[in-house]
């Protein structure tokens, strides 16, 4: 057989060089403005984040509440590198950026750590108890955050420099798109699939479960991890509520499992899809409840609580009429391998 | 008498312990049935307390003297009613998928009722000073005190878990409560609509938590719609601490924890607020079934 020069993976490459080229580009000529460049930024950690929960519940089928948790790991171990330790707001040559890069990476190494020793012991535990426990774990590190002073307490860490810029968003989003898309189509995705569909039966066949599921967890919390850290540098604040269950946040705990289920869990393209448009939604209807409180025809304002109610009700219905979400299970075409193709068709 | 253990905690911690029971009834009832964690339980405890502090600002509000008797009945039946309608709604399309899609339904369901109150401009999201109707009055033994709110949360807490009870002992209804959570299909042989008893399970489970509301609401008076998660999230630690979809363990998982809990407060706040995680994980590891619970093989 010819060996193809575009394989699919080149062709990736190539797409997301132009993609952010035309970002770019649009950017310069004032197409776009920063407003809606911190709308895309948004949607690139949302896409980060939703596909590294779907590793997790989509891609393995653990159930877990508990990936705010991660990101606050990663969010304040990044936070506190630049802020408190280096103190990059104070810097003003180059190497912040390098810093700023290593200490995302740290942060999502720090959040793996985290997810591989909360792993260990509740691997024993399925569906439902999985859930409650992890849901614990995030109220856990809730409290944790509350109580050390070092880092802010209750008030939130402050002051934290506007490092995330968009090429290093852009950058960190796509490269770890890749590499779970890899991931979920290598030996391991193929281990962990195996063990959502039938823990027993992969337990049979060979398969070490608890390995693969501990990596699951290391995977997804690395990447929540690194979108928790690059989102407090959008912010500018980490604050413990913006990680816990109840947070009205876009990129909050609770948005990212309502984009996971409403993509499809199991399918990174239904995770890019919901994240964007529910990212987009959001920024809508923020400005639908401002243009219905302006226009003054309703006798009390309406609240930006409306929004996550509208997530609700999505939720509630694509459960209910469409369980496996929009995609299900499917990918788009460029984002499958070609060998999984030709399995797929009976490997002509 | 001070130190970390005494009489004063106890009694706080039984006080607090009856709400969590009341609470992890709820959750216990509808495990046992159709094994699922309903996540908009809490908020079922939630809409209780709203529903009793519009009842008596209407009634302080027109100069009468609420009555508490009648103000438990209306949390009573405000949770009863939102706990057959999220069934109705949500829970029961989903009854032969996956178990999953029914807990993400729960957690959306959760979601709109916590979003919705706080849309709603007669409720809001920000905190509101819960009404005190009752003048309030303590009683001394020995160095410990309680006071009349208290009395009538646990006095209250209790006569509904005897209710309950007797209920589950003694009427058909508990009866067919019993059989559904053993056999189904025998359950269906012995011609039971089986949507009929999770109809009911509902509805006791949700009345309960609308008094767990009320007595929430007299004895912590900050209400606020988000305040039934964390709540909801330790009466389901206590349900399991008792051994899920056992009712007596509920109810003595729920006493243990809020006991625990006040303990715990009385060392730190960190311990305060960490102990029934901890609890939680611990009874996860060692002791799955739980205190009272038979051992089954879907938990390990």
């Amino acid at each position: 057989m010819k060996e193809k020069l575009l394989t699919k993976n080149r062709l990736l490459f190539i797409y997301g060089v132009m993609l952010y080229t035309l970002i770019q580009v649009l950017y310069t000529f004032g197409v776009l403005n920063n407003y809606f460049m911190q709308i895309i930024e948004i949607a690139l950690i949302n896409i980060l984040l939703a596909a590294s929960l779907n590793i997790i519940n989509g891609f393995t089928g653990q159930f877990s509440l508990g990936h705010g948790g991660f990101m606050a790991v990663g969010a304040y171990t990044a936070g506190v590198l630049t802020t408190l330790i280096w103190k990059l707001p104070q810097m003003s040559f180059f190497p912040k950026y390098v810093l700023f890069i290593v200490a995302v990476i740290l942060g999502g190494v720090m959040a793996a750590i985290i997810g591989i020793l909360l792993g260990i012991p509740t691997l024993r535990l399925r569906g439902d108890y999985l859930a409650i426990v992890t849901l614990a774990f995030q109220e856990i590190v809730k409290v944790i955050i509350n109580a050390t002073d070092y880092v802010g307490g209750p008030r939130g860490l402050l002051g934290i420099p506007r490092l995330s810029t968009f090429p290093i968003i852009f950058f960190f989003s796509l490269a770890s798109l890749f590499i779970m898309k890899n991931l979920v189509y290598s030996t391991v995705g193929r281990a962990m699939k195996s063990i959502r569909e039938d823990e027993v039966a992969s337990e049979l066949v060979g398969v070490n479960t608890t390995k693969y599921k501990v990596m699951a967890f290391a995977v997804g919390a690395f990447f929540a991890g690194i979108g928790g850290a690059l989102l407090v540098h959008i912010l500018q604040l980490a604050h413990p509520t913006m990680f816990s269950f109840t947070s009205p946040s876009i990129a909050g705990p609770l948005s990212i499992l309502t984009m996971v289920y409403i993509g499809g869990a199991g399918s990174l393209s239904g995770s890019i899809i919901a994240a964007v448009v529910l990212t987009v939604l959001s920024e809508l209807l923020r400005l639908g409840i401002d243009a219905i409180n302006s226009l003054h025809f309703l006798p009390f304002a309406i609240g930006p609580e409306w929004r996550m109610v509208v997530y609700a009700v999505l939720l509630i219905v694509v459960m209910l009429y469409r369980t496996e979400g929009i995609m299900g299970q499917r990918e788009f075409k460029i984002l499958v391998p070609e060998e999984e193709e030709k399995n797929a068709t009976g490997g002509a | 008498m001070s130190g970390i253990f005494n009489l004063q905690q106890l009694i706080n911690g039984i006080q607090l312990g009856s709400i969590y029971a009341l609470i992890a009834i709820g959750y216990t009832l509808v495990y046992g049935i159709i094994k699922l964690v309903n996540f908009a339980h809490g908020d079922f405890y939630m809409l209780g307390t709203y529903a009793a502090y519009f009842a008596i600002n209407f009634i302080m509000a027109q100069r009468g003297t609420p009555n508490v008797g009648v103000i438990l009945l209306i949390s009573m039946a405000t949770g009863a009613l939102v706990a057959f309608l999220s069934n109705r709604i949500a829970y029961r399309k989903l009854r032969y998928k996956p178990r999953l899609s029914a807990l993400i339904t729960a957690i959306g369901v959760s979601m709109f009722l916590e979003y919705f109150s706080s849309a709603l401009p007669f409720i809001g999201p920000s905190y509101r000073p819960f009404p005190q109707f009752l003048s309030i009055r303590y009683f001394n033994i020995g160095t410990a005190h309680f006071t009349n709110y208290q009395l009538i949360n646990v006095s209250i807490a209790v006569a509904l878990m005897l209710i309950l009870t007797y209920i589950i002992k003694y009427t058909p209804l508990g009866m067919a409560m019993r059989a559904s959570s053993q056999d189904k299909d025998a359950l269906r042989l012995m011609g039971i609509d089986l949507e009929r008893i999770i109809d009911y399970t509902f509805i006791v489970g949700g009345s309960l938590a609308g008094a767990a509301g009320l007595l929430a609401g007299l004895t912590y008076p900050r209400i606020v719609p988000y305040m039934g998660i964390v709540p909801g999230l330790k009466a389901f630690i206590a349900a399991v601490l008792g051994g899920i979809g056992n009712i007596l363990g509920a109810m003595l998982g729920g006493f243990i924890l809020g006991i625990a809990e006040v303990v715990g407060y009385a060392i730190n706040s960190i311990v305060g607020e960490g102990i029934a995680y901890a609890i939680l994980i611990v009874v996860l590891i060692f002791l799955p079934q739980g205190l009272f619970g038979k051992r089954t093989g879907e938990k390990v």
